[in-house]
């Protein structure tokens, strides 16, 4: 549990960031919360030679809105997450969420970054940036590009982001008036990564499901949007058989991996149950 | 009449004795993190030592290199069995009989096990430095499974013994074989058998758990060449023993070794035994002449020292159709690991499981358990509990459940039926103890009014005709237990370690101004002896609890004691606390008598002091004579107040209590809720009710944790999967369930102040009343017993394999 050696920079700007990750190539990575980075550091399972904390950058932190879009710097902290009415009122599913990552204190220090950006199948918010329609904004050596979530995740750890790139910000279409949400999130205790997860966000229109996404964690070696899943519920008013219809449909895309929380079969099975409890309750908080 | 003049219940509280909730005093420091723990410790020139471990769970080593590992910048040697050969400590002896490795010596027997040790000028250094070590290995067959251990084809594991037909405990019948012990009578019981209306027989696992304290081991030897002394710092939950095993192994004088055990951060039977890193840090400070500290981390502390349980246990009954049992039949195997490294008392290779008739009047039982070895982690200790007891519990307590079912009785019921009665105490058992005492009838009685037992029977019957409506998906069930302990090792005359009698000790010494100091052979890990300890001497000698401190750990000022485990503090420690206590009240009131010019009988003890019989003005209080006892004793008396007992205690103690669990499961996800728990515990005399409450609490929840999901568990190779605590099950304070507390008080005969000892009841009463819940659950849909863990997973798998998803 002792990392091997290190150099520590901490550069200023995100120009200088991307410089430093650019010149000292694979063998640097940068630093968000840590809290992925640091225990693999520690297990020796990761040992870069340059940790570039981005810490000391202005501007990577805050939470604002332009326009339709919520803007969320990649610094910013599960912790101000969920102390931003912002996001209570226009994205309150980040909220819900936020509060089933870990405990207080990781929450005081992991970013939304950093769980986005790290291509860890069991995060919670990407299932819940696909499901939003996010585009993360990437700052690299030949420039900036925006890139939506449902292009990012490639395999478990992999994503879209090429050498040297940085993810700066998400940019989240606000939710629509009225919209119904809800993160099913089945974990052992608190801390644990979801032994299956499901995140939804609808709208309701007479009585029947009108729009509907439907996101799922830690059920693949990426998150999923379960797209079938969905459209098996729009135009319905949830009724038993087509809840268990767009279980069905999700539970044939998950494919996730035997562990200390219980078999594949098992995961797969409590992962459709996540989805209906979330399809059920995001129906009811609708207007 | 002065107003001021305390009255006697003011004078009474003052001393905050026995029965007060007095707050622990060493939370002042622990509260503040001014705990002063191992890993505070930094002596100057101090070098750190940490293991190269083994990845494989049996393999050959054809050579260790360390060459490149001594280039790394601050590495100063790396040790492996071949330099500990010089000394004579590539292997130790266990405390169960066995030997055991200290460093790979040819071979390697668990995953994680202890390779090579490299000693640097930092942690740091040191890890780099066990990356550059190359060790070749040559992977071999495992055995995992306890059960084909013993298989003929089964593959060799320790080589040490090849040949030997008999071990420390008797013969043994095969390779993997450690010992095989008996208890109790055969023939007798197998005639029960076979007279029976009604038997049972299931196999009930109790899984490999870990104690994992929030410390880990750590310890840090310096050895003063000058001197020829070694003083050790380390986590001992027994630091006298530890100084006569390093003087008996190491050969150094034993007055020239110094253990000191500082605070420690919990220790649940983990810290009772030796492990290499002690041996390595004293052999590395002897190499280089410098302080070595060596410091596990998490995953080394729960894959490589001991473990605790790993039983598995066919358990049959017989009995009446009345419900009477009339026998009890067990067959253990004992999965040991590597090496037999338990920390019983040396007679006693399974402990004390023959308290497995537990609270039941059983005419006859016979126990045979097997020990073996696998390519797992050694051990197992006693986890919270007297050595072996909460498994005995565990196979009693499902056993009686299962035995209530196939009778078609309330379980609450079987057990009233056949508790011993108040008045068969002192009780022999058909196994061999004697139960103090006990009054099983009303603790049972008090706990089933208290929840409404019978309420609950009927929400339950109404919530399984729900369930098959279709109305509902969660299940319900009670988990009935009620267990007896035995604590308290122990009498001279069945329980010793490396053959010193397990008593304990105190020595009191009292200050001319009235304060004084106790120090006593117990080591607290957190049980709050500080406290509790002066609450004793408080009610004895009428001084202030706050004006006693208590001092453990360091042998150099401690008497001989045996040390914190097995609940012994309190029924042997705390038994010489008073009795050294009784001595200085002795002298005290010879001195009162010569002060107050009367004849010692005439004098009569009053709280805090002795007052002359028929004229209560004439006193003396116990500060007055201790400032009497520096300068006018009687003639012919030596001056001074202190004094010194060891204690032998003539019998065990034999807690009890009465637990129930009430739980919920959703049967498509296999979640469980519990709704309540309550633990009522008859610990006789109560020291400090407050303390007692924390430590149910704290019982009950390592209990929860281990019915619920906390093993160690190891893939087909051999490999630990539980090796963090994102796999190993800590329950943190959110899915710790609420806890009621209640109590009866059956204080024991034989002890001075009749107090048995609590801080293991909760995990030894616990454990079956949660799993005894889960499996009252699903007993409706068909099922007779379902193995621990109880985790969501595996009660999700119970519902589908009792086709609760058929339709």
């Amino acid at each position: 549990m002792i990392p091997g050696p290190f150099s520590y920079h901490r550069p200023a700007s995100v120009a200088d960031a991307v410089k430093l990750l650019s010149t000292l190539g694979d063998e640097a990575r940068p630093l968000a919360g840590g809290h992925s980075l640091v225990p693999m550091m520690k297990l020796r399972l990761a040992t870069p030679e340059h940790l570039v904390d981005l810490h000391g950058i202005a501007g990577l932190k805050g939470i604002r809105r332009d326009g339709h879009k919520i803007v969320i710097g990649a610094m910013t902290t599960q912790h101000e997450l969920l102390a931003s009415d912002e996001i209570r009122q226009s994205l309150p599913i980040l909220h819900e969420t936020a509060l089933l990552i870990a405990d207080p204190q990781v929450r005081y220090r992991g970013t939304i970054g950093g769980n986005v950006a790290n291509g860890d199948p069991g995060n919670d918010m990407p299932a819940l940036m696909l499901v939003l329609g996010a585009f993360y904004r990437l700052e690299g050596p030949g420039g900036g590009r925006d890139i939506a979530a449902s292009d990012f995740y490639q395999g478990a750890y992999f994503t879209a982001l090429e050498p040297g790139e940085i993810l700066t910000s998400i940019s989240i279409p606000a939710g629509a008036a009225g919209h119904g949400y809800a993160y099913e999130k089945l974990k052992r205790k608190v801390g644990d990564y979801a032994t299956a997860a499901a995140a939804v966000v609808l709208t309701m229109a007479g009585g029947k499901v009108a729009t509907c996404a439907i996101g799922l964690t830690n059920l693949h070696e990426t998150p999923l949007l379960a797209t079938d899943a969905a459209k098996a519920v729009i135009g319905t008013s949830l009724d038993d058989a087509t809840l268990g219809k767009a279980a069905a449909a999700a539970v044939a895309i998950m494919a996730p991996a035997a562990d200390a929380r219980g078999p594949v079969e098992y995961r797969k099975h409590v992962g459709g149950i996540m989805v209906t409890r979330a399809l059920t309750r995001a129906a009811a908080r609708a207007s | 009449m002065n107003d001021m003049t305390p009255t006697r219940e003011q004078r009474e509280a003052k001393l905050e004795g026995m029965g007060c909730k007095r707050k622990r005093v060493e939370d002042i420091r622990f509260t503040q993190g001014k705990g002063n723990y191992v890993d505070d410790l930094k002596l100057p020139g101090m070098l750190h030592g940490d293991f190269v471990r083994s990845p494989h769970a049996h393999a050959r080593v054809k050579s260790i290199n360390s060459e490149e590992a001594l280039k790394v910048p601050g590495v100063l040697a790396v040790i492996t069995a071949e330099t500990l050969k010089t000394v004579n400590l590539a292997w130790m002896p266990t405390l169960a009989g066995d030997v055991q490795m200290v460093l790979a010596d040819g071979k390697v027997l668990f995953q994680n096990q202890e390779v090579a040790f490299v000693v640097a000028t930092d942690r740091y250094a040191a890890d780099d430095g066990i990356n550059k070590v190359v060790v070749e290995y040559e992977p071999l067959p495992v055995v995992i499974d306890p059960f084909k251990a013993m298989d003929p084809d089964a593959p060799v594991l320790r080589e040490d013994p090849a040949g030997k037909t008999s071990g420390a405990h008797g013969p043994r019948k095969h390779h993997n074989h450690v010992f095989e012990w008996t208890i109790g009578d055969k023939d007798l019981t197998d005639a029960a058998f076979k007279k029976a209306d009604v038997t049972i027989k299931e196999m009930l696992s109790y899984h490999r758990t870990h104690p994992s304290p929030l410390e880990t081991c750590q310890c840090v030897c310096s050895f003063d060449k000058i001197r020829g002394e070694l003083s050790i710092w380390g986590t001992f939950q027994a630091p006298h023993v530890i100084r006569t095993v390093v003087a008996l192994i190491a050969k150094i004088p034993e007055h020239k070794i110094h253990v000191i055990s500082p605070d420690i951060g919990g220790g649940f039977g983990n810290k009772v035994g030796a492990y290499p890193g002690y041996i390595c840090a004293a052999v590395a400070s002897i190499v280089t002449g410098k302080p070595v500290k060596w410091v596990e981390d998490r995953i080394e502390n729960l894959t490589a020292t001991s473990f605790a349980r790993d039983y598995h246990m066919t358990t049959e009954i017989a009995a009446t159709k009345e419900g009477k049992v009339t026998g009890l039949r067990v067959h253990v195997l004992a999965d040991h690991g590597a090496f037999d490294a338990c920390a019983d008392p040396s007679k006693w290779p399974a402990g004390f499981f023959n308290i497995v008739t537990g609270s039941y009047d059983f005419p006859t039982a016979h126990v045979a358990v097997d020990g073996i070895y696998t390519n797992k982690a050694p051990g197992g200790v006693a986890y919270r509990c007297s050595f072996r007891v909460t498994e005995a519990a565990y196979c009693i307590e499902r056993g009686m459940d299962i035995l209530a079912q196939k009778l078609g009785m309330d379980p609450a019921e079987l057990r009233l039926k056949n508790f011993i009665k108040p008045e068969q105490f002192p009780y022999h058992s058909a196994l061999g103890w004697e139960y103090d005492s006990g009054d099983y009838h009303t603790a049972m009685k008090k706990m089933m009014e208290s929840v409404d037992y019978a309420g609950l029977r009927k929400e339950q019957a109404a919530q399984r005709e729900a369930f098959k409506r279709g109305e509902t998906r969660e299940i319900m069930g009670l988990g009935v237990s009620f267990f007896t302990e035995i604590v308290g090792a122990g009498p001279s005359k069945n329980c010793d370690i490396l053959g010193i009698a397990m008593f304990d000790s105190c020595e009191i010494r009292m200050h001319p101004t009235g304060a004084g100091i106790a120090r006593v052979g117990s080591k607290s890990q957190g049980q709050g002896h500080e406290t509790t300890w002066a609450q004793i001497i408080a009610t004895e000698i009428g001084i202030p609890a706050d004006d006693i401190m208590v001092e453990e750990g360091n042998t150099d000022t401690a008497p001989y004691g045996l040390g914190t485990y097995g609940s012994r503090s309190t029924p042997v420690a705390g038994a010489a606390i008073a009795m050294a206590a009784r001595k200085i009240k002795a002298k005290a009131q010879m001195i009162a008598a010569y002060k107050l010019e009367v004849h010692e009988g005439d004098l009569e003890w009053d709280i805090d002091g002795f007052r002359v019989k028929g004229l209560p003005e004439k006193t003396m209080s116990m500060k007055d004579i201790c400032w009497a006892a520096y300068n006018s004793v009687p003639p012919g008396m030596e001056p001074g107040l202190e004094a010194v007992s060891y204690y032998d205690p003539p019998n065990m103690t034999y807690p009890f209590g009465a637990y129930i669990c009430v739980m919920n499961i959703d049967v498509d996800t296999g979640v469980y809720r519990i709704r309540r728990f309550y633990a009522l515990d008859d610990c006789g005399t109560r020291i400090n009710p407050m303390i007692i409450e924390g430590q149910v609490h704290g019982g009950l929840t390592e209990a929860f944790a281990i019915a619920m999901g906390q093993e160690i568990r190891y893939d087909d190779e051999g490999n630990v999967v539980t090796g963090s605590f994102m796999d190993f099950f800590m329950p943190t304070a959110v899915e710790t369930p609420h806890w009621e507390t209640d109590f009866t008080v059956t204080p024991s005969p034989h002890h001075p102040i009749g107090a048995k000892g609590v801080g293991e009841s909760p995990n030894v009463g616990g454990v079956p009343a949660f799993s005894n819940a889960v499996n009252d659950a699903f007993s409706f849909l068909g099922s007779t017993h379902i193995q621990m863990p109880h985790d969501y997973w595996r009660n999700w798998r119970a519902a589908k394999e009792l086709g609760v998803f058929a339709a």
